[in-house]
């Protein structure tokens, strides 16, 4: 039995923010500053926690914090309008205020990939849980090894933070590769899927770290190509997505067979994920 | 420019074979180079050549009628490129532009294969390189097709 103190009625009540902003990312993705002014200290985080966000009278849904760690006075979240509450929140628009509570889960291990080589790979969506951590490391730029990103999206249009990333794909301490699926002939990056681009990073596999976020075939294909190169399990980090209620441990909606994603998660080393994930939960 | 890249028997299609097999496969080869824009295989033409890409990005593209050409895969330093001289009947059946300046092998298909095309020899080192290849492309074509990165089930 657990002897932790049980999460009071506290940490499950939403504490209402109003929109500072509301930035579109793509056609259907929009990023979200809250405004977190009147909190002593602002809203410290890490890299790879989420919130749980509340559309008022539409109902609560998981999201990661997509800004940066070291400046928590500003606190961004990046949502895709899919259903319902995340409609709703989009609908809040600026001025109006939305519920938040967290921050929740178990942050990317960037302490533990410090002095190695780090290789992050965003697919979709997956880019807004790791745009902190790339943060981090470009922050802490000097404590670690090689970084290499690796992004991929449906379509050109479906890339995040472009401005972002064609700043990084320039600067000389982070080698950034980009592919998308499909595209036009106007498009002069990569086409083709996310693993293919590990060919095209040097990996030395005994001191590397891969940190992965995406939709979870391209999660598993990629690590088939990190095992292929002979990168550890237990040094790949894969962020997860589940159904959640609580957040908090409590009601069991996110479990996956021995974890409970909200509280074990969202990011796990695969060596503990395999016989969950791969190839088919049971 | 070509003299500096790594020899045929280095290109990561034909690493770890012996110099008789490198030999065997690579018994009519010729080294080319395209500037950005040029094609280096056209839709319905003959196909005959395999190439083995040295340096560059080369873009597979399939023309849509109404919608002009469309990008389905990048192959660069290292991939190989060119594969429907193996059957009949002989005709490339997608473009391929090269997106920066490119160098590559050319390698003939009618010395690969053999004199006979309808009764193919190949040699079984590079049978079993190019099924793996083969395998290689269904699996990202397979992964491609599941159109991943889509909202819902
Ligand atoms: C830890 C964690 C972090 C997350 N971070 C983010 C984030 O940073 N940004 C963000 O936009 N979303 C994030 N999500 C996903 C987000 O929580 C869901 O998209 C949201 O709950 C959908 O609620 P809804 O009511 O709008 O849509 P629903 O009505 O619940 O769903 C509408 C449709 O979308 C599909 N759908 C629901 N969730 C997902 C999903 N995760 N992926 C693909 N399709 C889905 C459903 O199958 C359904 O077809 C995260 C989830 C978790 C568990
Ligand atoms: S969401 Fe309730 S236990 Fe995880």
């Amino acid at each position: 039995m657990s002897t932790g103190a049980l999460p009071t009625a506290g940490p499950m009540m939403p504490e209402p923010l109003r929109v500072r902003s509301l930035r579109r990312e793509t056609a259907d993705t929009f990023t979200v500053s809250l405004d977190v002014s009147e909190r002593p200290g602002g809203f410290p985080f890490q890299p790879g926690q989420f919130n749980m966000l509340y559309a008022f009278g539409v109902g609560e849904v998981p999201i990661s914090i997509s800004g940066d760690p070291a400046r928590p006075g500003e606190l961004l979240h990046t949502v895709r309008t899919v259903g319902a509450v995340t409609e709703a929140l989009r609908r809040v628009g600026r001025g109006g205020r939305m519920g938040v509570r967290g921050p929740y889960g178990r942050p990317w291990p960037l302490e533990e990939a410090r002095g190695l080589d780090v290789v992050v790979v965003a697919g979709g969506l997956g880019l807004a849980p790791l745009r902190s951590a790339i943060l981090h490391l470009l922050r802490h730029r000097t404590e670690y090894g090689r970084v290499s990103l690796l992004v991929g999206a449906r379509s050109p249009e479906g890339l995040l933070y472009r401005r972002e990333l064609a700043r990084w794909q320039e600067d000389a301490r982070l080698k950034v590769l980009v592919t998308v699926d499909q595209a036009g002939p106007e498009w002069k990056g990569h086409v083709g899927v996310v693993p293919a681009l590990l060919r095209d990073v040097e990996l030395e596999p005994s001191r590397t770290v891969a940190l992965m976020c995406g939709p979870e075939v391209m999660m598993r294909f990629t690590v088939r190509e990190l095992e292929r190169q002979g990168v550890p399990d237990s040094r790949i980090h894969l962020s997860l997505e589940r159904n959640m209620k609580c957040a908090v441990g409590f009601c069991g909606h996110c479990q996956l067979v021995p974890f409970f994603v909200c509280k074990d998660g969202p990011v796990l080393p695969y060596d503990r994920l395999r016989p969950f994930i791969n190839p088919r939960e049971v | 420019m070509a003299s500096s890249l790594p020899p045929i028997e280095e290109h990561p299609f034909l690493r770890g074979l012996s110099p008789e097999q490198v030999k065997a496969i690579a018994c009519d080869v010729r080294e080319v180079s395209f500037p950005a824009g040029a094609l280096l295989l056209r839709e319905g033409d003959e196909a005959r050549t395999l190439f083995l890409l040295r340096s560059g990005r080369v873009s597979l593209e399939l023309n849509v009628p109404g919608q002009g050409p469309r990008q389905l895969e990048t192959l660069k330093a290292g991939d190989i490129l060119g594969l429907s001289w193996l059957f009949p009947p002989y005709r490339w059946h997608l473009d391929a532009r090269a997106v920066e300046p490119v160098e590559s092998f050319a390698l003939d298909a009618s010395c690969l294969r053999g004199p006979s095309p309808e009764h193919p020899v190949l040699e079984p080192a590079l049978a079993m390189r190019l099924l793996r290849q083969l395998y290689e492309r269904l699996e990202r074509v397979r992964m491609q097709r599941m159109d991943l990165y889509k909202v819902g089930p």
